[in-house]
């Protein structure tokens, strides 16, 4: 501060002063004027922009699942339900360090590999922001309690609890009610999203399947205000979601449950139909799975236990399960031959225990049949030829027939095709024919071939669906119900596209009552000495208390080589022969008819009859109902 | 402007006897003291609004509110003269304190900003040289002749530069670019050479480049983000986005009060603090806005009356330069908060929550209205 002495000159510096000072406030005003017009920019130019970014940032759309549809069987017991189910999410907005919070939720819970790949995967997918994503399904209480104590050290992780899909029943109902799966990232690409936004499950096989729109109900919203961590604020306005349609099904639990002990751990289906409305009864294939599994996310190992196993318990043999058809295709053999006239009751053959066709040197064997030359049944006529399952008569009776008019006639019957209305997958088997054949194998029709068919073997399959299609329509003689498995709603004209087919009105009543009264001695005709007995008599006729037709069919796996006597004890289990059962009861007025199979079951008197016996019985003579034995 | 002002006008020579009023007994002015309520009081209802309407921290901040006009009043009753005299002192005390801070200070989020004796006081040196800067340089051209020579302006330079280095260091870089502005100002209003100004603003420009590599990664991503805020919506980006929403959204006449959903839901960041004029701009619009602006703008008017009106270099050049430094607050808050400029800790002055810098300003205006009181009242 050593300034030569100098006197300030307070003028000029006031002066300077004023000019910097004016100069500064007028700036100062137009800065200001900047920032009126940064403002009035924001406000008033773009303020519809902001305002819609305002609201979207508050305003959130949540979707409201509805509630599925229950299934009840035909006594009103409920097949599949919905319970709660308690699922951990995760908001990851709100997870500072994933790794570090599935760490803590491993620590606390225990997370599988599959579960943490499961997670990432669904991470990934479209969602909404703050919308949780599940990392572990049904947690136990005890995994609940654990959570929830430890919840405040883990932001973001949450107990969510919805209701899913549970079938009561469990294996029981499996293949007969189907199930539902997770929603995976592929069903989303075809599905309406809007329908489906609240829904974790959509039905993925069988009646779950079929009725999926009838079941799924009507997705609901809600504007809800949330704050920026996602919370929900106030809910603005709402729809309810419209719950699914409940189902009603022919299937009966406890006829069901007879069926299913009755096969016991034998691999096989039953169908049964109620004759006067095609209704399904009993659909049961063996071995089966636990539907419940696959609600919430089956792990890997499990699945591929089930899909591995030489059993194939989730393969529904009941409708997809083709094999061929064996002796119970008999009656409509001879059906075909006497409205053909090709045949008539009278008509005899002398079986000697084997049929030829001229120039051909192969045998085609009866099943007593010996070496030597002593089997055979000797005299028969078509009754005989029903009742005792004689294969000479039919072998004839193909030959003279010929291949059309087999397929022609069995056609009427629902073989080749799928006739029930609310089952559209299931399995057509295959009704042969020559154009068939030489389009897929490329030769002719053999004479031979039209033999096999004669006693159901050969090319021919049907499903136990089919049979027992067919043991219906010949119950109903020869008026057509098509196989259903939904009572009642009108939704099931809506989905069908099934033709219904035409009734069966050219054959005349003697040949229904023939061919019923033959059948019905398949079960009663007794006490004749062997060799005069039906087929099934010994097995389920000696005490049957009310009047069933039936008849039995043994299918062989594999073909026996000429000159060769069949040993059943020597072949492996699982070439040993299918065993087939059809029938209907009471023979006067049908109330069921039912199919039953057994794969590599053995014959099918002797095996598969005692089955259809058990689940016949339940139905007709449960509770105080007696009937009266009839001739 | 007041009768006064043109007896003071440059070749009057002469000042003459005037009329001793209240305002001169108690060392106050009113036309700043209304004004500086006015706004506090808005202040207190856009934090109500802020606080979800709880009274607990309105009352803080009126309590707060309280103990700065106390202060400013006490500021007010104290001589220029003493400020003069006493400013070298300030000005060392300044400097210790910021060096006992590097030292000794108490660390919050990786920076030492404050000193802490603990049970008696919280203290920020860099608060005290938000007034001790203007007032050194002040009292240094006081008594040199005006428009500064060269050699001067270095002098100055360094004066301005140590305190803003040692906050920069802390690092507060917020706090060191208003106290460099608030040095700056008093070199622009003592009459610095233009050349210089529009030399230096063109070094600077030349420099950017270079102070960009000295900036922090977080520094150059404020500013980035200025730039561009959609670049990173959820992250760095967020709160500018959405105080423009909050902002825009609000329209002329607002949402109404308390009904802003940007801030009521937790969109808005920091709206309490350096956020809330996006509060004010949301639930009162635009007309909200401007009643703000049009009492800042009064108030920096008054402020710059009463330097025009001081008797001496001193009392202009803290009075002006107080006054300047309180716009540069008010166009830097609203200019980040509105999107024109990159987020700098800065809160909107008497309306945003926080005790110090409330009390840093009041004194300030103390100080102007001390200049302003303490007028010899005859030549």
């Amino acid at each position: 501060m050593v300034e030569p002495l100098a006197l300030k000159d307070h003028t000029g510096e006031s002066k300077i002063y004023f000019e910097r000072a004016v100069w500064g406030f007028g700036i100062l005003i137009f800065l200001t004027l900047i920032l009126f017009a940064q403002l009035f920019y924001l406000q008033i130019v773009q303020h519809s922009i902001y305002a819609t970014l305002s609201d979207k940032n508050r305003i959130q759309i949540q979707s409201l699942a509805p509630i599925r549809g229950l299934i009840y069987d035909i006594n009103g017991e409920l097949i599949a339900d919905n319970i709660p189910s308690y699922n951990l999410t995760i908001t990851i907005e709100r997870v500072d360090d994933l790794d570090e919070t599935l760490g803590k939720v491993e620590e606390l819970v225990g997370l599988s590999d599959s579960q943490i790949k499961g997670f990432r995967k669904r991470l990934k997918q479209r969602r909404r922001p703050f919308e949780s994503v599940p990392l572990r399904f049904k947690l136990s209480q005890e995994d609940i309690a654990r959570v929830s104590v430890n919840q405040y050290a883990m932001p973001g992780v949450e107990i969510e609890a919805k209701l899913v899909r549970h079938y009561p029943n469990g294996e029981l109902m499996a293949h007969a009610v189907g199930s539902v799966r997770r929603i995976n990232e592929k069903d989303m690409r075809r599905l309406n999203r809007v329908a489906y936004s609240g829904t974790d499950h959509i039905g993925k096989i069988g009646i779950e399947r079929f009725y999926e729109s009838d079941l799924l109900g009507t997705v609901g919203y809600q504007r809800v205000e949330t704050n920026a961590r996602g919370k929900v604020m106030k809910i603005l306005d709402s729809a309810l979601p419209i719950p699914g349609k409940n189902l009603v099904l022919h299937v009966d639990s406890s006829l069901q449950q007879v069926a299913s002990d009755a096969l016991g751990h034998r691999r096989g289906a039953v169908v049964a139909i109620d004759p006067a409305t095609g209704g399904i009864m009993v659909l049961v294939s063996k071995p089966g799975y636990d539907p419940n599994l696959f609600v919430t996310g089956i792990d890997h190992a499990s699945y591929a236990g089930l899909r591995d196993s030489i059993d194939v318990p989730l393969f529904n043999r009941a409708i997809h399960g083709q094999y061929e058809p064996g002796s119970t295709i008999k009656p409509l053999l001879g059906l075909a031959g006497l409205v053909e006239g090709i045949i008539n009751p009278e008509f005899t053959i002398e079986d000697p225990g084997w049929f030829s066709l001229p120039n051909d040197e192969r045998l085609y064997r009866d099943w007593n049949w010996t070496k030597g030359g002593l089997g055979g049944h000797g005299i028969v006529n078509l009754e005989r030829a029903l009742y005792r399952s004689c294969n000479v008569y039919f072998y004839n009776l193909a030959v003279k027939l010929g291949i059309e008019r087999i397929h022609e006639h069995l056609r009427l019957f629902g073989f080749g095709r799928n006739t029930a209305l609310d089952l559209p997958r299931a399995s057509k088997g295959l009704l042969p024919s020559r154009d068939w054949k030489k389009n897929t194998r490329g030769l002719p029709w053999f004479p031979g071939d039209t033999v096999n068919i004669g006693i159901g073997q050969g090319d021919m399959l049907v499903t136990p669906l089919q049979l027992a299609t067919a043991a219906t329509v010949i119950a109903n003689r020869g008026k057509w119900v098509s196989p259903r498995m939904l009572k009642e709603g009108s939704e099931l004209i809506e989905h069908t596209s099934v033709f219904l087919p035409e009734d069966i009105d050219l054959v005349p009543d003697h040949v229904w009552d023939l061919t019923i009264s033959s059948m019905k001695k398949v079960v009663h005709r007794g006490n004749k000495g062997f060799g005069e007995n039906g087929t099934a008599w010994a097995y389920i006729g000696q005490d049957i208390p009310y009047s069933m037709a039936g008849k039995s069919g043994t299918a062989q796996v594999v073909g026996i080589k000429q000159g060769e006597e069949y040993k059943e004890d020597e072949l492996q289990e699982r070439l040993r022969k299918h065993a087939w059962f059809i029938a209907f009861a009471p023979v006067e007025n049908p109330r069921i008819a039912i199919a039953v199979l057994l794969e590599n079951g053995g014959g099918g008197s002797q095996f598969a009859a005692p089955v259809a016996r058990q689940v016949v019985d339940h139905h007709l003579l449960r509770g105080n109902q007696r009937l009266v034995v009839s001739e | 402007m007041s009768q006064d002002f043109v007896r003071h006008l440059p070749g009057s020579g002469h000042v003459y006897r005037r009329k001793s009023g209240l305002g001169e007994k108690v060392h106050l002015d009113f036309p700043l003291v209304i004004l500086m309520f006015s706004i506090s009081l808005y202040g207190l209802l856009i934090l109500f609004s802020a606080v979800e309407q709880q009274t607990g921290p309105v009352l803080a901040q009126a309590i707060r509110l309280g103990i700065a006009t106390v202060v400013m009043a006490v500021m007010a009753q104290i001589s220029p003269i003493v400020y003069l005299r006493l400013a070298p002192w300030l000005f060392i005390l300044g400097l210790l304190l910021l060096g006992l801070t590097y030292l000794f200070g108490f660390e919050v989020n990786g920076s030492k900003r404050w000193l802490r004796i603990p049970g008696v006081l919280n203290f920020q040196p860099s608060e005290l040289m938000k007034l001790v800067v203007p007032m050194i340089l002040a009292w240094y051209f006081h008594d040199r002749h005006l428009p500064p020579k060269t050699k001067h302006l270095v002098w100055a330079s360094t004066m301005i530069a140590i305190p803003v280095l040692m906050i920069a260091a802390q690092p507060d870089l917020g706090t060191a670019l208003v106290i460099g502005a608030s040095g700056l100002l008093v070199l622009l209003l003592a009459g610095i050479p233009l050349r210089f100004v529009f030399g230096s603003l063109a070094l600077a420009l030349a420099a950017a480049p270079a102070l960009w590599f000295l900036l922090r990664d977080y520094q150059q991503q404020r500013i980035l983000t200025l730039l561009n805020p959609e670049s990173d919506p959820l992250g760095a980006g967020w709160n500018i986005i959405q105080s423009k929403t909050a902002i825009g959204s609000g329209g002329l006449f607002g949402k109404g009060l308390f009904q802003g959903t940007q801030s009521h839901l937790d969109f808005l960041p920091e709206s309490k603090t350096d956020f809330i004029i996006a509060v004010l701009a949301e639930e009162l619009g635009l007309f909200g806005i401007v009643i703000l602006l049009t009492l800042y703008v009064l108030l920096m008017g008054r402020g710059v009356i009463i330097s025009l009106q001081a008797q001496d270099t001193f009392g202009r050049l803290l009075s002006g330069t107080i006054t300047f430094t309180f716009f540069v607050y008010v166009f830097v808050n609203i200019g980040m908060v509105s999107g024109l400029l990159p987020v700098v800790g800065i809160p909107l002055p008497m309306v945003s929550y926080g005790g110090t810098s409330v009390v840093t300003l009041f004194a300030g205006f103390g100080m102007i209205m001390s200049i302003h009181t303490h007028r010899r009242l005859t030549l």
